[in-house]
């Protein structure tokens, strides 16, 4: 590898800005991010998941997940002809380490669901916290306050999609952040940087030049359970009408 | 007002609420965390905190930065839009300071057998093969370059350094 | 495979809300159906019940007091508490707790008995020594005013204290069942009858204990139990307990008719891991046998032992029947997965702070805490007579 000290030269501040921006901690979480500007979602392509499960794994050692929870999941579903009044759903540790292969010939497809925190615009979690523990950023990630929460667990109660849990050692709630302090540096989640196949995509909804506004209009893109009316922004593609 | 002479005990009474209620003024103004209700019903500071989390990923465009070589084998290649760190795991220490953590190199056998050993679970046109029947424990770097997989498309076989 | 059956969300499969928080329930239930019962005499005149008004407002207050303790000890932070006071959040049910029980704890509950004690209180403090005697002096907020006119204002006063004290208890109560009934994402639990089933199981309970107590305690005081009293109680029991009844079954009906998407999960629960808690305890031997048995003495003039042995038996099986509808309502609602396909066991441990040691202690300290009200505060007429340390 050669790194020629142009190169060199150009990286060192460029490192330098980011890494004092972790090292910062101020309210605007670093310099050229505006919270207004931002309205943050997630596009997961069905068609593309093979259930590799390189996601859940790079979720883990992003966030530090504890083992037995999950920030982030994948489900594998089995197609067969009436899968939709009794859908075959496995997930096995979360899909951490793949999926057992299924030899060929046998009946019906499958398919894979990467399940997540929806960021709810109007999250039934944040309405139930007692405290103000969790909420809704500016810019459209709910986030958990670890300094605030009580560990009540009335918010994991209250999701619909069953993407919270109690960390077992720090005793507050926790979930997917949507890597915020990843995203707000200009860099995507790590569930979506370690997808081989691009079958996650960050998605910036006040960005007018984000893929997410030509995809809406040209796919057919629903989100889980929109009876719940949750105003959830993981949109997914292709979305078979058995997913749970 | 004599009325009051008879009811002195139930001013008393409420005196204790009026009280209590002062001293709980007085302590939550000292509690309560000044950023709370910065943006709304809760602690401002929590976002700034939450985005001060250490990065463990350093992201395709830090690896490229520097890796000009291997983008050029990669952008040609079947593996153009695999990232970096989705096969060599999280590297930002690497990227923060690249001489002092050197990335070990990860074993093909178990790392490219994840997404491409065979099943009938996965969409039809995605390459997957037996890793048996294919290689029979040949590592898979012997046919394969890793960053342009294709066989013929990059030459140098034998993987990247 | 650590007692999944079926497909749960992976997050799921750990309960999160324990016996404790079936507890809670439970005990706050208690404390608003012994108001009601003491508010019968109070507000509506039903002289029969007088001799449990006391006991029935030192039960609500002994186990108010415990109240608070299970979720203390649920809680992942309880030194954070302190943050439902200080930044409640407007759209939480759950933050209202805080401040409706400190408004029931001291401006209703606290001051009813104050203003109904005082006499004694007052005549105690000049009677007592030691420590008894500062005790009572701090009790009488320095005033010892017990003139005939002061005494007259008390009255009055604590007539309107317990008129609000009802919509109080109701609020007490009802806002957990509203807790649970508010939640779209979990169909066992949203509905908008679970506020008032709540209350009424809560008044059948509550009653329920009173009665017993009284039976209990009389009996260990060597005096006859005055049945005109409990015939009384057990009515009104009874008539609280049909509806209470009535709305169980409209819930039951309600689902079974309109089947909804939950309906086939919770359907195979309820036949399955919940059979016994729900159908043998919670419906059998917990609602049906006491309302039988109740009916019976309604229509039929049966002896007065006859009448002693039913009500103390309905007593304790509506109270573990209504103990098992917190347990069915907390737990069950945790036990099926949301994707509607799978279950999961709730593993309850024995000494860890939500274990099962925990839920006794909690239940046999507001007793505790009733003795020492009742010595301290004693409601029968005759043992204000001694220095209230004399029997037992």
């Amino acid at each position: 590898m050669n790194l020629s000290r142009r190169h060199f030269l150009v990286l060192l501040p460029a490192a330098a800005v980011a890494w004092e921006s972790v090292l910062a901690g101020t309210p605007e979480a670093s310099p050229n991010y505006t919270m207004s500007d931002h309205w943050w979602g997630m596009l997961i392509d069905i068609p593309k998941c093979i259930g590799c499960g390189n996601c859940v794994r790079a979720c883990q050692t992003e966030n530090d997940v504890p083992d037995g929870f999950f920030r982030t999941w994948v489900e594998r579903y089995h197609r067969t002809d009436w899968h939709l009044e009794n859908p075959e759903v496995i997930s096995p540790d979360g899909g951490k380490e793949g999926f057992p292969a299924v030899k060929e010939g046998g009946e019906g497809e499958y398919f894979f669901v990467p399940k997540m925190c929806n960021h709810c615009a109007d999250s039934p979690c944040t309405q139930v916290c007692p405290v103000g523990a969790t909420f809704i950023s500016p810019d459209g990630v709910v986030l958990i306050d670890p300094k605030y929460c009580l560990g009540c667990a009335y918010c994991v109660q209250a999701c619909p999609y069953g993407c919270r849990y109690v960390h077992p050692e720090k005793k507050v709630a926790d979930k997917c952040t949507l890597c915020y302090h990843r995203i707000t540096k200009g860099l995507t989640t790590a569930c979506c940087e370690a997808c081989p196949t691009g079958a996650r995509q960050l998605a910036d909804l006040k960005n007018p030049r984000d893929p997410i506004h030509e995809f809406l209009k040209t796919h057919s893109v629903q989100v889980l359970k929109p009876q719940m009316s949750t105003g959830a922004k993981a949109f997914y593609n292709g979305l078979d009408g058995s997913v749970r | 007002m004599s009325v009051f002479k008879d009811a002195g005990h139930l001013f008393r009474f409420a005196g204790l609420f009026v009280i209590a209620f002062l001293i709980f003024l007085v302590v939550r103004h000292y509690v309560v965390p000044k950023s709370f209700g910065q943006y709304g019903h809760y602690r401002g500071a929590a976002i700034g905190e939450i985005a001060s989390h250490p990065i463990k990923f350093a992201g395709h465009q830090a690896c490229e930065d520097c890796h000009t070589d291997i983008v050029d084998v990669k952008t040609k290649g079947k593996h153009a839009h695999v990232n970096c760190e989705a096969c060599h795991g999280a590297l930002a220490n690497h990227a923060a300071d690249p001489t002092s953590v050197t990335p070990v190199k990860p074993d093909t056998a178990v790392l490219c057998a994840r997404c491409h050993t065979a099943s009938a679970a996965k969409p039809k046109n995605f390459p997957q093969v037996d890793p048996v029947d294919h290689a029979n424990g040949v590592p898979c770097e012997t046919c394969h370059n890793p960053h342009s997989p294709a066989i013929g498309a990059d030459v140098a076989a034998g993987g990247a350094k | 495979m650590n007692g999944v059956e079926g497909y749960m969300y992976p997050n799921e499969i750990t309960l999160y809300w324990s016996v404790l928080i079936v507890l809670y329930p439970f005990i706050t239930g208690l404390v608003a159906g012994a108001f009601i019962l003491a508010s019968l005499e109070r507000v509506f005149r039903v002289e029969a019940v007088k001799p449990t008004y006391r006991l029935a407002l030192l039960t609500a207050l002994a186990f108010l007091l415990v109240a608070p303790l299970p979720l203390v000890l649920h809680l992942g932070h309880p030194f954070r508490s302190p943050e439902m006071y200080f930044t409640p959040h407007d759209t939480s049910a759950m933050a209202m707790f805080g401040y409706v029980y400190l408004w029931y704890l001291m401006a209703v509950l606290v001051l009813e008995i104050w203003l109904d004690y005082r006499r004694e209180i007052v005549l105690l403090s000049q009677q007592s020594k030691g420590l008894l005697r500062w005790i009572y002096k701090v009790m009488t907020l320095g005033s010892n005013n017990i003139s005939a006119r002061s005494l007259h204002i008390d009255e009055r006063v604590g007539w309107v204290v317990t008129l609000i004290g009802i919509p109080s208890a109701f609020l007490l109560h009802g806002y957990v069942g509203f807790i649970f009934g508010s939640i779209k994402a979990n169909p066992w639990w949203s509905s908008p009858l679970m506020p008032v089933v709540f209350i009424f199981s809560a008044m059948v309970s509550g009653i329920a204990g009173v009665m017993l107590l009284y039976m209990v305690l009389t009996k260990m005081r060597g005096q006859k139990i005055d049945m005109l009293c409990v015939d009384t109680i057990a009515m009104y029991m009874f008539y609280i307990f049909v509806i209470d009844f009535s709305l169980e079954m409209l819930d039951l009906i309600h689902r079974i008719y309109e089947a909804d998407e939950s309906f086939n999960s919770l359907n195979f629960m309820v036949h399955t891991k919940l059979y016994f808690s729900q159908i043998v305890v919670q419906i059998c031997l917990g609602t049906v046998l006491p309302l039988l048995l109740l009916f019976l003495t309604q229509v039929v003039k049966l002896p007065e032992i006859a009448r002693k042995r039913i009500y103390a038996t309905s007593g304790c099986l509506a109270m573990v029947g209504v103990f098992a509808m917190r347990w069915n309502v907390v737990i069950g609602g945790q036990l099926f997965s949301k994707s509607f396909l799978g279950y999961t066991t709730y593993k309850m441990s024995l000494v860890t702070r939500e274990g099962l040691l925990a839920a006794i202690a909690l239940t046999i300290l507001p007793l505790v805490f009733l003795w020492v009200l009742v010595k301290l505060l004693p409601p029968w007429p005759e043992k204000s007579a001694h220095q209230g340390a004399a029997a037992d």
